[in-house]
Formats: C-alpha cells, structure tokens, sequence
C-alpha cells in the first residue's frame, strides 16, 4: 500500500492505496465520490472524467498513487457554491436524458470553458468528441455549450463596459 | 474490471534514479509508466504484467519544447496537447502538430506522450508516420549512456522497437528545415478512433517527397516508391497524383481486422496520398487550408 495525499474538490484528503487501483475506483469505492462513472474502462467513453490540475483526463486511465499531491476536481467540487452558469444552461434546455455521461459532458465543456471562453462550434465538438452519449445525439449538448458561452461573455463584456 | 496484477511503484526524481529503478527491478519485470493512456489499458486487459511501475512523467530532463542547432527537440515526456499548442511544433515540424490534433480525444491528449506513443509502437501509432517523414531521432538513456536511434530503425514490429531492457527515450529530435506536408488518417466515424490507415506527406524547396503510412502494415512505413516517382515534381499533376496513389496501394501491406478490411485500406490509402500530396504541393506554394483541416472531411480533388 501506498500513503498518498490528493487534493480533491480543495479539500485535502490523505489515504493508502494499492499500486493497482485505478484513481477512479478510489474516487468511487474510498472516496464517496459517485460522479464519474465506469463506461468503457479503458478510455474510450469518457463517463470517467475528471479534472486533473485542471484538465479533463480518463480517471480510469490513470493510477490513484499517480495523482499523488495533484489537484482533482470532481462534479461534486463544480458545483458546491451552486449550478455554475453552464450547469444551469446545461438544465434549462435539458440537455442529457439518462445522466450517465452528463458529468464528464460537464467538466469536459468547464476545461473548454476555463481555456476559451469563446468556443467556436468546432472546438465545442471536438471538447466533447471523446465523451459518448448513446441518448441525445449530442446537438442539444453543443448547443448548451454555445449558449452558455455567449451569455456569460456578454454578462462579461457589460460588465467591462460599465467600469469608469 | 479492475487490474489484476500486483505491482509496486516508484517515483524517482532523476533520470539516473530511474534507470537506476529499471535496472534493479529488472528481474521483477519492471516497466516505464509515462501518461498511462496505453499502459493502465494494458494492466486491465492483463496484456501486461510488470511487477514493478517507474512512473517517469516528471522527470526533468524528458520535459521541455527547444529549438537547438538545427534540430527541434521535444522531451520524450510531451503531451500530444502540448504538442497542438506548442509554437514551435507548429511552426518547425507542423505535420507532427497536425497529427497531434488527430490523436484519440482532448482527455487522452492531456496524458498521452509522444515517448509512451512511440514505446507502444502500435501499428496504428498516430505519431509514427510524421516522425518518419521528418526523419526523426530517438534520444535514448541508458545506465551506460547515451544513444541516438533513427526512427527508420526504430519500428520492429507491432509493439516492438529497437529500445533496449532497462532505457529510456528522453526525447526526439527533429531536423529543423523549411518544408510543407500534410497528415490524413482515416476513421470509421468523426470524433475519437484509431486509425483504419493515416498517411504523411513531406516536401522541401526542391521537390524532395518523403511519405510514410500508419496502420497498413506490422509498423509505420516510410513510401518509397511514391518518393521516388514524385521526387523533384514541386506540383504534380492531376495524373501524376493518380499514379502515385496508384503507387502507394503497392507499396503498403493491411490485414482486415475490426476497424477495416485489406482492400478498402489499401484503396484508401490511395485516395489519402492523393489528397495529401495536392495538399502539401498548396501548402508549400503558399496556399491551402491551415495545418489542422481533417482533408477527408473536404471536397478535395
């Protein structure tokens, strides 16, 4: 076993691990942290996302012991202070039907959004090209995508305009 | 499904603690541990079993993007997304930069390397074709020193290169000259997939063409033929384009697998030489679309 300390959703935790644990099951089986989920396993599907120091990464791909001492950012750590503005445009045009894939959706588009805040359509897909949905056909969620970059760069521009 | 096997891990802060680790866990069958996206695939499918992980992702000396007496040097330990953004690729070795674009998804690209691409040697290894047009060199390290592999005798077979037990490639470097080429690879879908067969083309000032193929044989594969037809041609024609792509579909070896059968890959690759040498003869002279268009999503000729 090995002693490791990762800074989950800003909250520090230390535990063992087993070198053989995938930084998903830890998330899941140690951590209660239920968002990212098992889909394909091996990196192809993209339920198991998270932001690892920021980036959307396959938490199935990666060993807990490698996130030693890295920052990893769930769902659960989005949306503490409430809905972000994409969550909420994520809700307002309904863009996911079973939910399964909705998490790593979110947090691919949050490290999209974080990195370009003006997305073109194309950066959009090709954010979310490795996060499979077998439900909406993915156009709602491009959509939403959009949206909630225009609205929050125009909230941002006014905002800019208005300052003395 | 979880991984089965046991191992140990270690993080070593230097290159020399690492090849250190390699050697002594060597008996134990002891593995290098990059970004992981093949790897901890690979523990999974229980296709591998090492008993002890070097995980070398931080070490210093395999990070950083240089521009050194003539070469661009690239540590083994670069992200294809590093790769995408990087001002230097884009500009000294843009075909490289436009394979990058191609590789799996952003979330793969955020952990996978160009080492960890190339030490997997797949057939279907997105970085291979690029390397080998720009006559790309492996810097290897080993306890006993330093080695310098062309990338033309790198590729063995699926999954076996000319690494030796116990190195470690530190980085690759790149021939620094004015040029213009182009990347295809061909997928069953838009969005992530690997590759049903990818082709690289390369042309310098003078019309010196070097192509190479992904997925249509046991490794990637440098075109000879085509390069020698189309040598000194800075734009070939329409019928000299169709009989280098005639060319190519001599010159490549595919199996029919899942993603593709032998004869469709071996048609496409015509196509996708094609394309690609229209593009890179438009590209070099000043024109077509930038680095980074996926040409089999266009109407190209």
């Amino acid at each position: 076993m090995k002693d490791i300390a990762i800074r989950l959703n800003g909250q520090v935790r230390r535990l063992a691990v087993n070198p053989n644990e995938t930084l998903l099951e830890v998330l899941r089986g140690k951590l209660g942290i239920k968002t990212p989920k098992e889909g394909c396993g091996r990196g192809d599907c993209g339920a198991c996302t998270v932001l690892l120091n920021g980036k959307a990464v396959r938490s199935c791909l990666i060993l807990a012991v490698e996130a030693d001492g890295q920052s990893v950012t769930t769902l659960e750590g989005v949306g503490r202070a409430g809905p972000t503005a994409l969550q909420k445009a994520f809700i307002r045009s309904n863009a996911f039907q079973c939910g399964f894939c909705t998490p790593g959706v979110v947090l691919a588009a949050s490290a999209l959004l974080a990195e370009k805040p003006a997305p073109t359509e194309l950066d959009v897909r090709e954010a979310l090209a490795g996060n499979l949905c077998r439900c909406t056909g993915y156009e709602a969620m491009v959509k939403t995508v959009m949206a909630a970059a225009r609205k929050s760069n125009r909230k941002r521009s006014s905002s800019r305009r208005s300052r003395p | 499904m979880s991984i089965s096997c046991e191992f140990d891990y270690a993080k070593p802060d230097t290159l020399r603690d690492a090849l250190g680790l390699l050697a002594r866990h060597a008996p134990h069958g002891a593995v290098p541990l990059a970004g992981g996206t093949d790897l901890v695939a690979w523990l999974r499918d229980g296709a591998v079993s090492p008993g002890f992980l070097v995980d070398i992702k931080e070490l210093a000396e395999l990070r950083g993007i240089r521009r050194k007496a003539g070469h661009l040097w690239l540590g083994a330990n670069t992200t294809f997304a590093e790769i995408m953004a990087s001002p230097l690729v884009r500009r000294h070795a843009p075909i490289l930069a436009e394979a990058a674009g191609m590789v799996a998804s952003v979330g793969v690209r955020n952990r996978a390397t160009i080492g960890g691409n190339i030490c997997s040697a797949v057939p279907c290894c997105d970085s291979g074709p690029a390397l080998l047009v720009y006559d790309a060199v492996i810097h290897v390290a080993t306890l006993g020193g330093a080695r310098r592999i062309p990338i033309r005798k790198w590729f063995l077979n699926p999954r076996q290169t000319a690494l030796t037990q116990g190195a470690l490639v530190t980085g690759i470097s790149l021939p620094v000259a004015k040029h213009a080429g182009a990347f295809a690879k061909l997928k069953r879908y838009r969005g992530e997939d690997l590759a049903q067969a990818s082709v690289a083309v390369r042309v310098d000032a003078r019309g010196d063409w070097r192509v190479a193929y992904g997925s249509v044989a046991p490794t990637p594969i440098r075109g000879p033929k085509v390069e020698r037809l189309l040598r000194g041609d800075l734009k070939p024609s329409s019928a000299r384009r169709k009989e280098a792509a005639a060319v190519a579909e001599t010159e490549v070896a595919p199996i029919t697998d899942i993603r593709g059968s032998q004869i469709y890959r071996r048609l496409m690759v015509g196509v996708m030489l094609r394309r690609a040498v229209h593009l890179a003869a438009a590209r070099r002279a000043g024109r077509g679309p930038a680095y980074g268009t996926n040409i089999l999503e266009e109407d190209a000729p």
